[in-house]
């Protein structure tokens, strides 16, 4: 191990296949997650801001959800949903719900009340209000807890290969029991890559939904 | 399978020696508890004196976006080969790095943005008062900050006994020894007792940290701060960062 | 420091790094011990610049200020603040120590034993009119206006000679403003400070000022004079611009009935004849008079209800009566508002002194 260099390129080469499969693997498991995710918290979201009595409940248990270890929850699901992909998604949907929830409730509930009195005086139907001015003006908020859910999830993800669900973490995990830095390397350096490359996508996204947002920083400079 | 469960769960030899959950609970709070004391003192005065200057918001901001992008598992699986490189061995040196490193960014972030965003009325009134910039400090930025700074400890040590499991991966004797073992030879029971000891722990340090910032500041309503951090310069994202 | 001081600036100048023009340029003022100074003028005058360097919070570029003789930058500074009273818009209250705590702050500054600052706070809360059990609630429990009281409590605690205000009430509702206003004008005639403050609000610093300070955008100075001198005689158009155009009405406001002569007006005591109504009513060129009996007005009548003697039936009463304390404003609102166009003038005892007409306030006016 001493004489062992921390990264070997000829690794990479010779390992192009696997590494083109555990980047497929990786985004399929971030995305289904995070997208099933996005739909259970605005349900959730939904009854929340219906009946504002169910909010700290809601929140409270997708908090406990996200403070139990991925590890633990992993396992936990393992012996039931049995190892592989199954189990590695239903933790990581949970552990979205916390971030998603707060973010939608929050961007919700900070849209201005004259805008909504506005929307409701010029005869908006509540649920069209509800979608053409609440959710269109929360979507900053909305985008940026999508942003912070898929990096989380993206980084979560490596470890979801300890209960055999594919993706980067497999590199690490073959690795580190073999002793070998390179793929710990390779598996870390692309994780984190695709964390930074999806931080920048949702960043434009959130520019191209909301031009709004430009004019008044523009303004207020 | 709750059958296997219960079986080791009332089998002795599950709970006492060197392997028994007991001593392994034991390593696993005692890594958690050291590695969020050293953060929180190496953490505190720079962040504080950063705060106080009102300078380096800049670099909270990076800091959070960094650690979020980077997952627990590749720090510890990147801090091992080191680890054994430079003579530290297995266990307890390459988990504590890593865990060290995932609980600063919180921590820093929190009392940054806690000290630099208190109100710039208050601190001026404190300096026209006749206060020394030390009293500044100590008296008011630091107690005005405490809701914040506690929110930081807390999401950093319940990070850190979350991930302390993960140390298992690397030799480090803790509760997630026993899962690995549990996965590897399809012993359910075992996984099942020892992923849900240290999911209750998890929930005992957010409870712990949560009552224990209810006591410290009996001036600020939790969600007054949870709402300063949602809508500060560093987005959601102190709140988050993994 | 103790008991009262005044505070002297020499050729103060602060020019900002980067700025092209001063935001204060050579201000000489004089603020004599136990007076409001009222430092006013648009944004960008240096007002809160000034107020500022006098507790050193902001360092002037030259020139110096002096309390008492002595320059502020021979003390250390934070000695220098312990014995300046500092109130300032958003209050600046610690959020996380309760109210008495925030009033006792300077003297546990100071070293004061706990028994001393407690007896001190109570009395505080006292002066501006809290309850005692607010001091122990936080300062997010109360509302504006309190918290502002406390502000003051606060800038009060060690008994400094001087207290610096910086638009202490803008951030209030114009009710509670003006029950602020009041309550610091009692409190002032109590405790006697040099105190400084600075508002945007022209009204206030006639309302509040012993003396007004009127400043340009570059901290120019335009202007000293008390209020009703100001009133009375802007030293420039942009004064006379800055203090509005009910700049007249706002004089009335400060000038009291008693600084005036009323004139006599037509009246006629109860059992006077007719032709003693009539020649008075001539005489003044109006068609009513007033009936008085015993150094009292009854009311009034029109010529054509004057039937033989004069009698107190059927007398309407006026409907604006005034005495010497009274503000000329309210003589002459009063007068507008009458069908006879007078205002009544009684002494404190409510005998009759005489009638206002707006001649007469003119003609005081001009004195």
């Amino acid at each position: 191990m001493s004489t062992e260099p921390l990264i070997r390129w000829d690794w990479i080469p010779d390992h192009w296949d696997d590494i083109r499969e555990a980047t497929f693997e990786h985004l399929q498991l971030t995305g289904s997650s995070v997208a099933i995710g996005f739909v259970i918290a605005m349900a959730m979201a939904v009854i929340s801001i219906r009946w504002r009595f169910l909010y700290a409940p809601l929140a409270a248990v997708s908090g406990a959800l996200y403070a139990i270890p991925s590890l633990a929850l992993f396992a936990l699901l393992v012996p039931f949903t049995g190892l592989g992909y199954r189990s590695a998604q239903i933790a990581l949907v949970s552990y979205t719900l916390l971030i998603l929830l707060r973010n939608i409730v929050a961007g919700i509930d900070g849209v201005p009340q004259s805008v909504k009195d506005a929307a409701d005086g010029m005869g908006y139907e509540p649920w069209r209000r509800f979608i053409a001015v609440d959710l269109r003006l929360a979507t900053p908020t909305i985008v940026g807890g999508l942003r912070i859910a898929t990096v989380t999830i993206i980084g979560l993800v490596t470890v979801a290969a300890l209960v055999g669900s594919g993706g980067y973490g497999t590199f690490i995990d073959d690795g580190l029991s073999r002793d070998f830095p390179t793929p710990i390397v390779v598996g870390a350096g692309l994780s984190i890559a695709m964390a930074v490359v999806f931080d920048v996508l949702f960043v434009l996204l959130q520019r191209i939904l909301t031009p709004w947002t430009r004019v008044q920083t523009a303004q207020e400079a | 399978m709750l059958q296997e469960a219960l079986d080791y769960l009332t089998d002795a030899d599950s709970w006492w020696g060197r392997n028994g959950l007991v001593n392994l609970l034991w390593n696993h709070v005692r890594l958690s508890v050291f590695t969020v004391v050293v953060a929180v003192v190496a953490t505190i005065p720079p962040a504080l004196w950063f705060g106080h200057r009102r300078r380096g918001g800049d670099v909270a901001v990076t800091i959070v976006n960094l650690s979020r992008a980077v997952p627990t598992f590749a720090i510890i699986a990147l801090v091992f080969p080191f680890s054994l490189r430079y003579g530290f061995g297995l266990g307890f040196w390459p988990t504590f790095v890593a865990l060290f490193f995932l609980a600063l960014p919180p921590i820093f972030v929190n009392v940054y943005l806690g000290v630099s965003e208190i109100d710039r009325d208050v601190v001026e009134a404190a300096r026209a008062m006749g206060m020394r910039e030390r009293e500044v400090l100590l008296d008011v930025e630091l107690p005005a900050a405490m809701p914040l700074i506690a929110t930081g400890v807390r999401i950093s040590a319940v990070q850190v006994v979350a991930t302390t499991t993960l140390g298992a991966l690397v030799g480090f004797r803790c509760l997630g020894s026993p899962i690995l073992q549990g996965l590897s030879t399809r012993d359910y029971g075992k996984v099942i007792v020892a992923a849900t000891i240290v999911a209750v722990l998890s929930l005992l340090t957010e409870a712990f940290f949560a009552l224990l910032a209810r006591r410290l500041t009996p001036w600020a309503r939790s969600d007054v701060a949870a709402a300063r951090v949602q809508t500060s310069g560093a987005g959601a994202g102190s709140e988050f960062a993994v | 420091m103790s008991g009262q001081a005044a505070i002297r600036l020499v050729g103060l100048t602060k020019q900002y790094p980067g700025a092209d023009r001063p935001a204060v340029d050579h201000l000489d003022l004089e603020m004599p011990a136990g007076e409001i100074v009222a430092l006013v003028g648009p944004s960008g005058c240096g007002k809160t610049t000034t107020l500022k360097m006098l507790n050193r919070l902001i360092e002037p570029t030259s020139g110096t200020i002096e309390i008492d003789g002595r320059p502020v930058n021979e003390l250390p500074v934070h000695e220098l603040r312990r014995g300046i009273g500092y109130v300032i818009q958003h209050t600046g209250l610690f959020p996380h120590k309760t109210v008495g705590a925030n009033i006792g702050t300077v003297p546990r500054l100071l070293g004061w034993d706990k028994d001393r600052i407690r007896g001190r706070v109570d009395e505080l809360g006292e002066l501006v009119g809290l309850e005692p059990e607010m001091l122990r609630r936080y300062p997010g429990a109360l509302s504006g206006g309190q918290q502002q009281r406390v502000g003051v409590a606060r800038a009060l605690a060690a008994d400094p000679p001087i207290l610096l205000m910086d638009e202490p009430y803008s951030a209030v509702d114009p009710i509670v403003r003006a029950r602020l206003q009041d309550e610091l004008l009692d409190l002032q005639r109590n405790v006697h400070k040099t105190i400084v403050l600075v508002t945007h609000d022209v009204d206030e610093a006639i309302k509040l000022g012993d003396r007004v300070v009127i400043l340009n955008v570059g901290g120019r100075l335009e202007q000293v004079a008390p209020p009703a001198e100001l009133l009375a005689s802007p030293a420039s158009d942009f004064v006379a611009d800055f203090l509005g155009e009910d700049r007249g009405l706002k004089r009335l406001a400060l000038l009291s009935v008693s600084e005036i002569v009323p004139g006599d007006g037509p009246i006629a005591e109860v059992g006077d004849g007719a032709e003693i109504a009539r020649a008075a009513m001539d005489e003044h060129h109006v068609d009513w008079f007033g009936v008085c009996r015993n150094e009292r007005m009854l009311g009034w009548l029109w010529r054509h209800e004057l039937n033989g003697t004069v009698t107190d039936t059927d007398v309407r009463p006026f409907r604006s009566v005034v005495r010497p304390t009274n503000t000329l404003r309210t003589a002459l609102d009063g007068i507008v508002n009458s069908s006879t166009n007078v205002a009544i003038v009684e002494d404190e005892g409510g005998r009759y002194r005489g009638m206002v007409r707006i001649e007469e306030i003119s003609e005081g006016m001009r004195a």
